[in-house]
């Protein structure tokens, strides 16, 4: 790209998001323009990607040089990927069944095994923390061990929340609702973090009011 | 309401115009841009730990880096990303791109060009782009066993197998550490799914919205360290001794932040001192 | 068929899988690798479904010059323009993503600030919600509004200036209380979806198939 064409897209990119920004003061033309744009180039960007990141490498230049079975064998994920789209049209609708049963039968077998290796078993073992006397790092295991049971008890809704079970639902709430202040103040963080992007793009970028 | 009435100060506040707190927010948060360029700000232990896991690598080691936000968190991650290569190219590490978010993965691509040419890094020898493939799950167990079935050419369709720098690369056991960039759900997939089943050391930045939900896989020692949002960006900056936009952008966030404290401490005042005012109008409601 | 044949396959791949799990020797590994592959491919797929309804939807609205169709004409423009782009920069550059090719034009100047736009305008949402929604209505909120005071504070220079409990207090926020409470809540979680992920392969749970 030359640099009449970083002039030309710069002052686009700052006529977009100025006309999102607008939205702001109240809807208008600008921000539908834009909204509707961006709809439109993402959509562009799927087929784009869809074609150039998962047809062409995965099944047409395999399909290519491969040979033997090898090559022939690649028509079973093209027909299961066609297959999907019969959704586009009410007739054929059922068939795209097919391809999404074996999307989900690989995601819930693999999740299976995921979920528990990689979650609940080492994340359980990191929870059995030593207490090593009185201090403070055997305080806090004691606090950590203390909110991931009484967490865990305050979803357990099988029985009601009365007697020792209304004790540890009442405690679970104390390190739920830490949980979400915290989770609440880091997502305020990001927000702000994302307006500071764009604003050093119009102050940087577009208007080199700051460098 | 009783229009003739004198309102109090709270009640004014309380039916303020909300454009007028867009507006202080965006003066608040653009003054501090252009007045000041921020300093250092010091590295807490997450972040050290990060540090440390890129550190530990040498000349010649595989540093695979993955793609996984887009421009939506760009700000928090793109400062990271650049730093995290900075650090690797000057190392002589070996870093290899891919990436789980599509519409991401230019940004990536972008900086990888720029940072490799800051260091004279060259392509296919010293980094390459694999690029993206659908299906998050299955394109990370997939490497476990062999990248060159999922990943048979780089971003451009070179076969991986031409090129230098991924001639003899096949599976996690080959590379050295994974960093992630994340801004949603993928950091969970690559943990539970590629670090679990394959041992995978890694290693993440993410935004400070996905930060909370990472703490447990770094206390648990399933990821070796962990940079959080804005300000775990300018923290890296201060290890790497090259402050970027991270540093550049803290003394708004900080503004940023105290404002939006002010916020609530003004709205709840407001909310207890028209407490007992509501509670009559509700009566006579 | 329309049933029976879509809950064999769901039973059979995701059954295969858990047994690959434990015995990744030939010829389970083998296949299984397979499967991944194939996974990979079909999911671009699924991608394609949403475009095909968002085209037909607008271009019935352009057709029909109903109310906003110019909106609809850009949005049809956009999107034609990117996958022209796209292709040239294949041709041309070996990739659209080539640093070189015009749709990395496309990307930088116009997806890129339109999205990050969009998404910096919930700064001044939950700006605007932070004075008139956050309210310590009763105790659970409270802890709620503090936790979240004390961590942006102690992230910020200044509340390490103000005292330094802040930083510390937000640090052991993050390593003790919220850590313990994420921990419980995405044991439930995951513990949850094991349950879901059997149910599907053993065909109790259906409703993917509507």
């Amino acid at each position: 790209m030359g640099s009449l064409g970083m002039i030309i897209g710069t002052w686009l990119a700052g006529f977009l998001t100025l006309a999102i920004l607008s939205f702001l003061y109240k809807d208008n033309p600008f921000y539908k323009l834009a909204e509707h744009l961006y709809v439109g180039v993402s959509a562009g960007y799927w087929l784009i990607y869809v074609a150039f990141f998962d047809v062409e490498p995965m099944l047409v230049t395999p399909f290519m040089e491969e040979t033997g079975v090898e090559k022939w064998i690649l028509i079973v994920p093209a027909a299961l990927g066609v297959i999907m789209l019969s959704r586009w049209f009410p007739k054929t609708a059922w068939l795209s069944r097919w391809p999404i049963a074996f999307t989900v039968g690989v995601g819930a077998g693999l999740g299976i095994t995921a979920n528990l290796q990689g979650y609940v078993v080492p994340q359980v073992q990191a929870t059995l923390l030593p207490m090593t006397g009185f201090n403070l790092v055997s305080l806090n295991n004691l606090i950590l061990v203390v909110g991931v049971v009484t967490t865990i008890l305050y979803f357990y809704f099988s029985k009601a929340h009365k007697g020792v079970l209304g004790v540890t639902a009442k405690i679970g709430i104390v390190f739920i609702m830490v949980s979400f202040g915290a989770s609440f103040g880091y997502t305020l963080m990001a927000r702000i973090s994302l307006l500071i992007g764009r604003l050093y793009f119009l102050l940087s970028d577009l208007l080199r009011v700051i460098d | 309401m009783d229009k003739g009435a004198r309102r109090s100060f709270w009640e004014v506040m309380d039916d303020m115009d909300r454009r007028i707190i867009f507006l202080i927010l965006l003066v608040v948060v653009t003054l501090p841009l252009i007045i000041s360029v921020g300093g250092e700000i010091p590295p807490t232990a997450p972040v050290i730990s990060a540090h440390e896991s890129v550190e530990a690598l040498e000349a010649g080691d595989y540093l695979m880096v993955s793609i996984d936000f887009d421009a939506t968190s760009a700000p928090e991650l793109m400062p990271m990303l650049r730093s995290v290569l900075r650090q690797a190219f000057a190392k002589d590490v070996k870093v290899i791109m891919l990436g789980h978010i599509a519409i991401g993965l230019p940004l990536g691509h972008t900086a990888l060009e720029q940072v490799a040419a800051e260091y004279d890094a060259e392509y296919g020898v010293d980094y390459v782009n694999l690029g993206y493939r659908p299906g998050y799950i299955a394109v990370m167990i997939a490497m476990g066993r062999e990248i060159e079935d999922i990943f048979g050419t780089d971003y451009q369709g070179t076969p991986i197998r031409d090129m230098e720098v991924t001639r003899d690369i096949h599976s996690y056991a080959d590379i050295d550490l994974l960093f992630g960039f994340e801004h949603g759900a993928v950091i969970d997939y690559w943990v539970r799914y590629a670090q679990a089943r394959f041992n995978q050391k890694m290693t993440f930045g993410t935004t400070a919205v996905m930060a909370p939900d990472a703490y447990p896989y770094l206390q648990s020692g399933q990821i070796e360290g962990l940079i959080g949002g804005l300000k775990g960006a300018a923290e890296y900056e201060t290890l790497i001794g090259q402050p970027g936009l991270g540093t550049r952008g803290m003394p708004a966030q900080q503004w940023g932040h105290l404002l939006v404290i002010g916020f609530i401490v003004l709205g709840n005042l407001g909310y207890y001192f028209t407490k007992g005012k509501r509670k009559r109008s509700g009566e006579t409601a | 068929m329309k049933r029976t044949v879509p809950l064999v396959i769901t039973f059979l791949t995701g059954t295969f899988l858990v047994i690959s799990f434990f015995v990744p020797h030939a010829p389970f590994g083998e296949l299984e690798q397979r499967l991944l592959v194939w996974y990979a491919i079909v999911a671009g797929f699924t991608m394609l479904l949403g475009v095909d309804s968002l085209i037909r939807a607008h271009a019935r609205r352009v057709a029909r010059t109903r109310e906003g169709w110019a909106f609809s004409l850009a949005l049809l423009a956009g999107l034609v323009a990117t996958v022209v782009v796209g292709v040239i920069g294949r041709v041309q550059y070996g990739s659209p993503f080539h640093i070189q090719s015009p749709f990395m034009f496309i990307y930088t100047y116009a997806i890129v600030p339109l999205q990050a736009t969009m998404f910096a305008l919930l700064a001044f949402f939950i700006a605007s919600a932070s004075y008139r929604a956050f309210r310590a209505r009763n105790w659970v909120a409270t802890l709620l509004l503090v936790s979240a005071v004390i961590v942006m504070l102690g992230r910020i220079p200044i509340g390490a200036a103000i005292s330094q409990f802040f930083p510390v207090a937000q640090e052991w926020i993050m390593d003790v209380p919220q850590l313990a409470a994420k921990r419980g809540i995405q044991i439930g979680a995951a513990l949850g979806a094991v349950s879901m992920s059997l149910r599907i392969i053993l065909g109790i749970e259906r409703s993917y198939l509507s």
